[in-house]
């Protein structure tokens, strides 16, 4: 096969995956919009419960016990509506052939190049949507994520949308400097974590929404209570971090083989470190006497922010030598 | 400060209720203060901040020609801009303030800590409290057993699970393990501390040197034979490395294929053949050297960091003297290589009737309505284009740029008919006779050139295993769990059996720990029967 017949094959398996992802997000809103029913069904026979076993003296119920139960009714899947646990599954079962199809696309690229498919800002953007979504999907074989597809399935596919429309570059060779078994390394590393902080960003995202306007009030109703979303957050960041840690040490290393000098104060590196010291401040701050898990998660997602620059003004707009956008 | 898994230090509060400080008190405070989590957290958060600038600005020591320029465009703001420091950020003493601050609060609250727990992993868990079934997690069971034998199997049952126990009396054991979460955390603050003694170090007893080294010519590592040298403080420039390399070919592609926007004539691959003489008298080695792939020269690294063209130019005087005969290189401007250079021919005369030229060579040259320019990087249809003056080269023996004309004290020579300024546009092999018995000039051909760099950093060995244990000890810190558990027997109301109640106390959010009870507790039945 020509080279240019792998490219074409890279963007049809592309343009699949996001009709794949769309009908994927479509089925997880649909799941959403019947789990709300059960939800508000469960917290009513909770609270039911409570009345009754207050009213029988039943002074055994734990506070503990009776606020947890109230803050997370989770609805048994016998008592969500059938029609919604089937739109959740095929959503489920969508977000994973999406995710392939994603992982073609690469692949394909990277065979019609014959070089790492990570070499500009298209590339990136693909990227770092499959990387998130292979996150959302190995992390949903564990627990239950479905009322969480939504919120990262339809960011992923914004990104894609820009990466198609706004950054799209012919596949090409590389300039001298990115031909090194580095680019593989530090770049893939990067685009994991990267796609680690997207996860633990939408999940943050939801705590706070659901910290600021109440456990029970709209969609936010149908994803789990605060304190667990806080923890599923910290836990992915504590995830992200290392690899991000890494992230600048094999950069450095590389900066060192390419450039002569293992730290330059490059735009990027710059950026990098400032990412860096961000989600230091926000482990930092989740232990620190005196400071709400509201205000850590809040340096979380002003974390989240900085990458979001570091992908798109500094890549675009800063001279550095980290220039590679393709644009 | 950070992920502390050592309990508050009670001491923490002696002294606040003592009226007066005193200035020891004081220092005491401030110190106190410095190194509180508080403090870090609001120095790291700053030291984002004031890292900002510097990507936003150009930097000095990054482009000191684009800082020029900016500050020449912003007449207003540039001058202040400057004079805070925004062009020098990581120089600056304001950006230095932070981190020295954020070091000596991050030492300040290391050492302490690591003092506390290197007591904590020589001591022995604490007595298990009175009421266990009060811990977050907790559970009870009978055995079969006297109380004597079931401790002993809960002590085996902990011991396998790798928790430390210890029995304060006949009837509990205490254990802890993930004593690796806190070194880990320590080892990864440390780290960082050797870091950035790595960086010092480097910074002071490295150097870095840029040559330009055409084809056919050699390179001796002597500080005076480099363009550009930048020592540390404590470098000894007499004593560099005597190693010797000589250029005998320089390869680039550039891409030919039309696809891609802006990808044509994009670089490919470049490379530099050298025959590298480790001191005289050395066997003469052939190298490499590739952008990726530097030289280790033993003194330091050589790496291929620029590229461009060197046109081979002959001047000659009336009578046929040949005054000039040099590879002179040309700087590229642009990724197409539109270059500029000067060629000063001191010994053309006396001081006020020297030559010079100035102006571009173009690797694929086109000359049109938009004047001379290159299409395409590679030297596929080579030509000058030079402006000739005449006058004092070096006026007041001021330093100047080799790559451009200092024409204050110099006139520029007109055509034949005097009409115009002279402009003269050469290709290889061409000779232009100037006008007034000036002599000529010969473009007798063109060799690339290879911009290579040599550093020396004896300070990233630290720099880098300082990292690498940084990571670990931040893997250890955030995977490892530091978990407590408490377990007392007692014996049953039917004879020959024995209750055992177990508790569970964790640091921070821990979902796993009745996972951890539930474990220990298998075990314990496993070994009862």
């Amino acid at each position: 096969m020509t080279h240019e017949t792998l490219a074409s094959y890279a963007n049809v398996s592309l343009y699949s995956a996001m009709v794949v992802l769309t009908l994927s997000m479509l089925g997880y809103a649909v799941y959403l919009a019947g789990l709300l029913p059960a939800r508000d069904a469960a917290v009513e026979s909770a609270d039911a419960q409570d009345r009754e076993l207050v009213a029988a003296g039943g002074g055994t119920v734990s506070s503990d016990a009776s606020s947890d139960g109230a803050a997370s009714p989770t609805p048994t899947d016998s008592e969500v509506p059938l029609r919604a646990r089937k739109a959740g599954g095929v959503a489920q079962t969508l977000a994973i052939l999406g995710t392939l199809l994603l992982f073609a696309s690469a692949a394909l690229r990277g065979a019609s190049v014959e070089r790492w498919p990570l070499g500009n800002m298209f590339e990136f953007g693909v990227a770092s949507a499959l990387f998130t979504m292979v996150v959302f999907v190995v992390w949903g074989l564990r627990r239950d994520l479905r009322w969480l597809g939504i919120f990262v399935v339809a960011p992923v596919l914004v990104l894609l949308g820009l990466a198609n429309t706004v950054w799209y570059t012919e596949a090409a060779e590389l300039m001298p400097s990115l031909k090194s078994i580095w680019l593989v390394i530090h770049v893939t590393v990067a685009t994991i974590s990267v796609g680690l902080f997207a996860v633990g960003f939408v999940v943050a995202l939801l705590y706070l929404a659901k910290d600021r306007f109440g456990e029970s009030r709209g969609v936010l109703r149908a994803v789990p209570d605060s304190r667990t979303l806080e923890r599923l957050a910290y836990s992915l960041h504590i995830i992200a971090f290392p690899l991000w840690t890494f992230t600048l040490i094999a950069g450095a290393i590389w900066a060192r083989q390419a450039w002569g000098s293992y730290w330059n104060w490059d735009p990027k590196e710059v950026w990098t470190f400032i990412i860096w010291v961000v989600y230091a401040a926000y482990m930092h701050a989740r232990v620190t006497r005196g400071w709400r898990r509201q205000s850590a998660t809040w340096i979380a997602v002003a974390g989240f922010a900085c990458i979001i620059v570091n992908y798109s003004i500094v890549n675009m707009y800063f001279v550095g030598m980290h220039s590679y956008s393709g644009l | 400060m950070s992920l502390s898994t050592q309990p508050a230090d009670p001491r923490r509060d002696e002294g606040i209720a003592q009226p007066k400080l005193g200035t020891l008190g004081l220092l005491r405070f401030a110190w106190r203060q410095l190194t509180s989590m508080r403090t870090a957290l609001f120095l790291l958060l700053l030291l984002a901040v004031a890292a900002l600038p510097g990507s936003i600005f150009p930097q000095r020591s990054i482009d000191a020609v684009r800082t020029t320029d900016w500050i020449a465009r912003h007449e207003s703001a540039g001058p202040i801009l400057d004079r805070l420091g925004f062009f020098e950020v990581y120089a600056s003493p304001w950006f230095a303030a932070i981190y020295l601050l954020l070091l000596v609060s991050l030492v300040g609250c290391v050492l302490p800590r690591s003092k506390v727990h290197w007591r904590a992993m020589r001591s022995q868990p604490p007595r298990a409290p009175k009421r266990l079934e009060r811990l977050a997690a907790h559970e009870s069971v009978t055995l079969d057993g006297s109380p004597d034998a079931v401790l002993a199997d809960v002590r085996a049952a902990l011991t396998s699970r790798r928790f430390r126990t210890h029995s304060h009396d006949d009837s509990t054991v205490s254990a802890e393990k993930g004593y690796l979460k806190e070194t880990g955390n320590l080892f990864f603050h440390l780290a960082l501390i050797g870091v950035i003694l790595g960086m010092a170090w480097g910074h002071l007893m490295g150097w870095k040197g840029d040559v330009i080294i055409p084809v056919g010519q050699t390179f001796a590592n002597t500080a005076a034979r480099f363009d550009t040298l930048s020592p540390g403080p404590l470098v000894d420039t007499a004593n560099f490395e005597p190693f010797a390399m000589k250029l005998t070919r320089f390869d680039a592609v550039f891409e030919t294929d039309v696809k891609g926007q802006g990808q044509f004539g994009s670089p490919r691959d470049f490379t530099a053949y050298v025959d590298f003489t480790k001191e005289p008298g050395a066997k003469v080695e052939k190298k490499v050297i590739r952008v990726n792939g530097p030289l280790e020269t033993g003194g330091g690294t050589a790496f291929l960091l620029g590229n461009g063209y060197a046109p081979r130019l002959t001047v000659k005087d009336a009578d046929g003297k040949v005054t000039y005969s040099e590879v002179t290189p040309f700087l590229a401007q642009d990724n197409l290589y539109t270059s500029v250079g000067a060629v000063k021919v001191a010994g053309a005369g006396p001081v006020g009737k020297q030559l010079g030229f100035a102006g571009l060579f173009l690797p694929t040259a086109v000359l049109d309505e938009q004047g001379p320019r290159s299409v395409f990087p590679d030297a596929l249809e080579p030509a000058l284009a030079l402006s000739a003056f005449e006058g004092t080269l070096f006026p007041g023996g001021r330093p100047q740029s080799v790559y451009s004309l200092d024409t204050a004290e110099m006139t520029q020579l007109k055509n034949k008919e005097g009409t115009d300024l002279l402009r003269i546009w050469l290709t290889p092999g061409q000779t232009y006779t100037l006008p007034g018995g000036q002599g000529s000039i010969t473009f007798d051909g063109v060799e690339r050139f290879a911009g290579i760099s040599i550093r020396s950093d004896p300070g990233k060995e630290v720099t880098l295993v300082s990292a690498l244990v940084a990571l670990l000890g931040l893997l250890l810190s955030l995977t490892i769990r530091r978990r407590r558990v408490f377990v007392r027997v007692a014996p049953a109301d039917d004879e020959g059996r024995t209750v055992v109640s177990i508790g569970g106390l964790a640091k921070d959010d821990d979902e796993g720990m009745g996972e951890q009870l539930e474990d220990i507790l298998t075990r314990l039945k496993e070994r009862r029967t």
